[in-house]
């Protein structure tokens, strides 16, 4: 733990902060992600570890030393642009070669390592190639490469894929998670894709207006959010407002309104609730499921449904609540109305926020 | 009818620009003192001349010299304040340039006598540097504003990966900054040079005794037997300030070629 470490940056840039007091840990050899919607801080938190920015507060760590004040060309990191930013006056082979003239080497080596980092991000042969010659898909690698030849002990990656078409993204997401898994470097990935995150990262932070609202694995961040915006950005999900009834130590018994009373696990509920605090039940659409024969549940209508192959998309309406239930299961025969069932263990007690 | 009045028109515009453009090389190889139809043969005394006038040559190499440092200074002086322009967040930004561009509209006759009284004023002797500075004024912006395009077009991202991939500030700008800089800092020498050398009444105020080019032909001019020879001097101008100029655009589109394939790709 505490490869890189962030503790209590403040960044603003003479308006309201834009990174506020944000404090992360990651792990050596981790794939972090920083996901939130465009002007979060994200890009900016990365750009301050990066060193392009210096924070206004806080300082910020690396495999035990300050970088805090160190300019970017004495930092460990390197960074992977948003624009892939690649040398238009250099080719390939000078663009990957950039990074190691302060090594010295002698020109044998200094082929072989540009060639086996062609070979990596598999672009043999194309080290004569320009900027203008490579597709998307190419420069994305080359700027990869050109980072990864210097061995930082953090690669910094600013929505590498944004720029792609969804099948190459997909693709590009596959070879990335690969290369990271077989060079162990730590990645920190900057991306607002929550597909991208969940599919590539060990763990994420969710970042919403320069705060950090949760950090966590992307099941513990799908199955367990900390708040309504985490829940909400993540996927989809119900939300219905209750009220704490009785807390103990094994369990919570909650009011959910349209839900009936129902009794939770402890940790589906936030630490600190006493009885009469109001929360907010959140249950995701593949977690409800219609009443089997004989079993009571909450009724309701069949609204809407899109068929999906094995699941299909339903919206549900009950009566005395406006927004429809979202569902993803097998659309029930019969149709029409219909009885949900709302397993307690899938239901999380969220702080109703205001 | 309408498309051939234009047509006439278009070629009398022509005709007025550049026919006594072009009686300027005619008459330099005419074999006679006199500016006049008949020409009498062909010659190249004037020329040769030339050549042989020291008070000439001194001239040239004055109108050079200032040329040069001209173009140096405001190029450098430009290519800096048009990367703080381009690169950072300024206050005044827009009030600044405004400033910086304000001699461009002054008339080089305001500029010259206020010069002249500063340096007055100063009880600082006239002399070539005092043109140098004066041409500053007008140069400068000029080199700015080619630049500031150039800058436009170049992705700031470049900058920060170089410093990312281990470069200082210094070495950033002689392995990024400059090579794709080039063409414009080029294109700025060529056209800050050009302009100080053709430039006529800030040197005329402040050049004193070592006189520029523009101030030699204009003393020769008081005597009729020279004037061949100046026409001569003129020819040899046109001609290099035609091919500075041609050199200069042909630089600044290469530059702008390059962009887009880079930007299409």
């Amino acid at each position: 733990m505490r490869f890189l470490s962030v503790e209590n940056v403040t960044k603003s840039f003479g308006g309201p902060p834009v990174v506020q007091d944000v404090s992360l840990e990651v792990a050596r050899g981790e794939f972090f992600a920083l996901l939130g919607p465009s002007g979060c801080g994200k890009t900016t938190l990365l750009r301050m570890i990066a060193g392009f920015e210096t924070p206004d507060s806080g300082q910020i760590a690396i495999d035990g030393a300050d970088m805090t004040a160190v300019p970017p060309h004495l930092r460990p990191t390197n960074m992977v642009f948003q624009s892939y930013a690649i040398f238009p006056h250099l080719n390939v082979f000078d663009n990957i070669a950039y990074g190691l003239r302060k090594l010295r080497l002698p020109q044998a080596e200094l082929t072989r390592r540009v060639e086996a980092m062609l070979a990596t991000v598999r672009l043999e042969g194309m080290g004569g190639r320009t900027a203008d010659q490579l597709s998307g898909g190419q420069r994305q690698r080359v700027a990869l490469a050109r980072a990864l030849v210097r061995q930082p002990k953090i690669l910094l990656l600013d929505e590498p894929l944004g720029a792609l078409d969804k099948r190459l993204r997909e693709q590009m997401q596959v070879e990335l998670r690969l290369l990271q898994k077989k060079i162990g470097i730590t990645f920190l990935l900057v991306t607002h894709d929550q597909e991208e995150a969940l599919s590539l990262s060990d763990r994420i932070a969710v970042m919403s207006d320069g705060r950090v609202l949760q950090v966590a694995s992307p099941r513990d961040l799908y199955e367990r959010p900390s708040c309504r915006e985490v829940a909400d950005f993540i996927g989809e999900i119900n939300f219905f407002p209750a009220t704490v009834k009785t807390a103990n130590a094994e369990d919570v018994t909650v009011n959910g309104g349209v839900l009936g009373v129902i009794t939770l696990p402890r940790a589906n509920a936030p630490d600190a609730v006493a009885p009469g605090d109001a929360v907010l039940l959140a249950i995701r659409p593949e977690h409800v499921r219609f009443a089997a024969p004989g079993e009571t549940g909450v009724a309701g209508e069949i609204a809407a449904a899109t068929y999906l192959g094995e699941r299909s998309h339903i919206h549900v309406k009950l009566p005395s609540r406006s927004e429809p239930v979202a569902v993803s299961a097998a659309v029930p025969p019969g149709g029409g109305s219909v009885q949900l069932v709302f397993p307690p263990q899938w239901i999380m007690a969220l702080p109703s926020g205001d | 009818m309408k498309s051939r009045g234009l047509i006439v028109y278009a070629a009398f515009y022509l005709a007025f620009l550049y026919v006594p453009v072009l009686l300027l090389p005619l008459f330099s190889f005419n074999d006679s003192q006199f500016i006049a139809f008949p020409l009498s043969g062909f010659t190249t005394r004037w020329y040769a001349g030339l050549a042989a006038d020291a008070a000439m040559l001194q001239a040239l190499a004055n109108s050079l010299k200032v040329g040069a440092a001209t173009a140096l200074l405001s190029t450098l002086l430009g290519l800096t304040a048009a990367r703080a322009v381009t690169r950072y967040r300024l206050r005044a930004r827009g009030a600044a340039l405004g400033f910086i561009a304000l001699p461009l509209f002054i008339p080089d006759i305001v500029l010259g006598i206020s010069l002249l009284l500063l340096l007055a004023a100063l009880e600082l002797p006239l002399s070539l540097a005092g043109v140098v500075l004066g041409h500053m004024l007008v140069c400068i912006p000029l080199s700015m504003t080619v630049l500031i395009a150039r800058f436009e077009g170049f992705d700031r991202n470049l900058e920060e990966a170089s410093a990312d991939l281990g470069e200082d500030g210094w070495m950033t700008f002689w392995r990024i900054t400059f090579p794709l800089m080039l063409p414009g800092i080029l294109s700025s020498l060529l056209l800050t040079f050009i302009t100080s050398f053709d430039e006529f009444l800030v040197a005329y105020f402040l050049s004193g005794g070592s006189a520029t080019l523009p101030v030699y032909i204009w003393g020769q001019l008081r005597f009729p037997e020279r004037l061949p020879m100046v026409l001569a001097l003129g020819a040899i101008i046109l001609a290099v300030s035609v091919a500075l100029v041609v050199l200069a655009e042909t630089l600044r589109n290469m530059g702008v070629k390059a962009d887009r394939r880079r930007v299409g790709a």
